[in-house]
């Protein structure tokens, strides 16, 4: 399609401002606002004993929701993208569930599932591990709505790279396991990297399903998106903006590594 | 020798091959030939171990291998898109099957430089495959393969995604090579031509069956059926016969048993001249005269001759 000179200026100067207005306006006014006291009052919100911990619960959530389905992903591409089975098409339906779903009802099913009242909560209790109100309920939260990332970037780069290689690898004596490491692992690589970063930008942001099961302890089980909510709801609009700051300089981070690691994959 | 015995292979309703037995001689180069679809390449995957048989046994050097996995076969293996590992250097990749039996590091420094020399690619070891020609990554698959010493090099249309010029300069390389290393070679094509030029033996195979197996000149010379006849060259349809167009002599004067055509159209084509021919109830007959014949014939567009059949034909009534 070719469109005029003047368009295609119009076009892109309603673009920009669609997005200035979505998206820069708010993220600058909060930092603008975070920083309107002082450094030193901003500093002084975001190491309260409440916000620390609320910092490290959310990197340890993310880390594990991370590992975990970096680990799953890579299996489930694997498996959809070069297994021969039948229900194939299932899986490759439920891995989109997490999308689909509001992050509440997540949380919801999940009480529903772990609670003390649900099917295996009185059992679990009983051997002494408490999933719902507690880290594991969030982490079980957080794996669920990050799900979809990597097997998603994942599955596209391994049907394109397809298994050529995989099979020259074979007839060259190499076992399953070598040809993982050796031959599938870096040709997929970028596309894992990706996933990552995509997963935990969603983990660290997420705040639906964590909100339903964590039980909001202060210095326990609250995340830092709980965080900012707790400190919003009670009027303490700086210790807000302070602590929204915070996870959007990691957000911006991730931003940026995404950016980085984007422009790699196409290049590979 | 090698040998595949009753193998039967369906993929769903399509049998992509029926009860199909080979044999291959030790030390030969034998092309598997045949149009798409026809099996070839399942056939070749099956005696790698790419593919399992649904029914029938792959035998290497008299021992069953049929549920023996490719990495102990001992094959090599060549693919018609190179298969290359993109992320490794030509050296790398040429020593991968090395690395993987644990060969001491000289051994394998020493064994990769002197496999790129075989294959002209002695100085490319730190590039990587994409900075290399579709030639030159086909020979550093074949470097590669043939490093791990493999008991039978199987190559899947190896010359199949590059240009003419070049497929046909590596295709006599390819047989120069076979004659220095002397590993027994299957190599699967669709090209008549290319089968012919290089291979000791041609197994032309339609539909998921061996047609015929033979040396390329006793196919030529004595196909068994229509099909095969038609697969390595032209045919013409003289007398419900079929003949080569280079079998057809064309004379002035009736003679007995001669064909009465009139000649539709004379094309030059340098040293060959092909002369197209109208018969009674019968399209797309021609001959092929050499330039000096035609010369001496001295006929024209229009002109009415006899033919007839110089060598024995083949009937043409014969199923294909």
């Amino acid at each position: 399609m070719t469109v005029s000179r003047p368009w295609q200026l119009t076009m892109r100067v309603l673009a920009l401002a669609w997005l200035l207005a979505l998206l820069l306006v708010p993220v600058a006014l909060i930092f603008y606002r975070t920083f309107e006291p002082g450094i030193g009052a901003v500093w002084d919100s975001i190491t309260t004993p409440a916000a620390i911990s609320a910092f490290w619960l959310t990197i340890e959530v993310s880390a594990i929701a991370v590992a975990v389905n970096t680990v799953l992903g890579v299996v489930m591409a694997l498996a959809l993208a070069r297994g021969r089975w039948r229900g194939k098409w299932l899986m490759d339906t439920l891995i989109d569930l997490p999308f689909a779903i509001s992050p509440v009802v997540v949380g919801l099913s999940l009480i529903l599932v772990y609670g003390t009242t649900g099917w295996f909560g009185r059992d679990l209790a009983d051997a002494g591990i408490q999933v719902i109100f507690s880290t594991p309920g969030i982490v079980l939260a957080t794996v669920f709505v990050t799900l979809p990332f990597v097997v998603r970037e994942v599955t596209p780069v391994l049907r394109e790279v397809g298994d050529d290689q995989e099979q020259a690898a074979a007839t060259l004596g190499a076992s399953g396991w070598q040809t993982f490491w050796r031959i599938t692992l870096p040709s997929i690589r970028w596309g894992i990297a990706y996933g990552v970063v995509l997963t935990t930008a969603r983990a660290i942001g997420e705040f639906g399903a964590v909100s339903v099961v964590s039980g909001k302890v202060s210095g326990e089980t609250e995340t830092l998106t709980l965080l900012v909510e707790k400190r919003f709801a009670n009027f303490d609009l700086a210790g807000a903006y302070a602590a929204s700051a915070l996870l959007a300089a990691i957000a911006l981070l991730t931003l940026l590594v995404m950016t980085t690691f984007n422009r790699r994959r196409e290049e590979a | 020798m090698i040998a595949a015995r009753g193998i039967t292979k369906r993929f769903g309703d399509f049998v992509a091959l029926e009860d199909v037995t080979i044999e291959i001689p030790d030390g030969s180069l034998t092309a598997l030939l045949g149009p798409s679809g026809s099996g070839k390449s399942t056939l070749l995957r099956i005696i790698a171990g790419l593919e399992m048989p649904d029914s029938g046994a792959v035998e290497i050097h008299g021992s069953d291998q049929t549920s023996v996995p490719p990495q102990r076969r001992e094959i090599g293996f060549v693919f018609q898109h190179y298969a290359a590992f993109k992320h490794m250097t030509v050296r790398d990749n040429v020593a991968f099957g090395l690395k993987i039996r644990k060969q001491p590091k000289e051994r394998i420094d020493e064994r990769v430089d002197e496999l790129l020399e075989i294959v002209g690619l002695a100085g490319y070891q730190k590039r990587y495959p994409n900075q290399l020609s579709g030639g030159q990554r086909q020979r550093m698959a074949l470097a590669r393969a043939l490093a791990v010493e493999p008991r039978v090099l199987l190559l899947d249309e190896p010359f199949g995604a590059l240009d003419a010029k070049v497929r046909a300069d590596l295709r006599e390389w390819l047989r120069r090579l076979h004659d220095e290393v002397h590993v027994t070679t299957i190599l699967v094509t669709h090209d008549q031509e290319e089968a012919m030029s290089i291979a000791d033996f041609i197994a032309v195979m339609d539909h998921g069956r061996i047609e015929q197996v033979g040396a390329p000149r006793e196919l030529y010379d004595r196909p068994a059926n229509r099909f095969v006849m038609g697969f390595l060259g032209p045919i013409s349809e003289l007398g419900g016969q079929l003949v080569r167009p280079h079998d057809i002599v064309l004379d002035l004067e009736p003679t007995p048993g001669a064909h009465e055509a009139q000649i539709t159209r004379i094309v030059h084509l340098g040293f060959e001249v092909r002369v197209e021919l109208a018969l009674p109830g019968r399209d797309g007959v021609f001959a092929q005269l050499t330039r000096d014949e035609a010369q001496q014939l001295e006929v024209s567009e229009g002109d009415i001759v006899w033919l007839r059949a110089t060598s024995a034909p083949v009937e043409a009534s014969e199923p294909a």
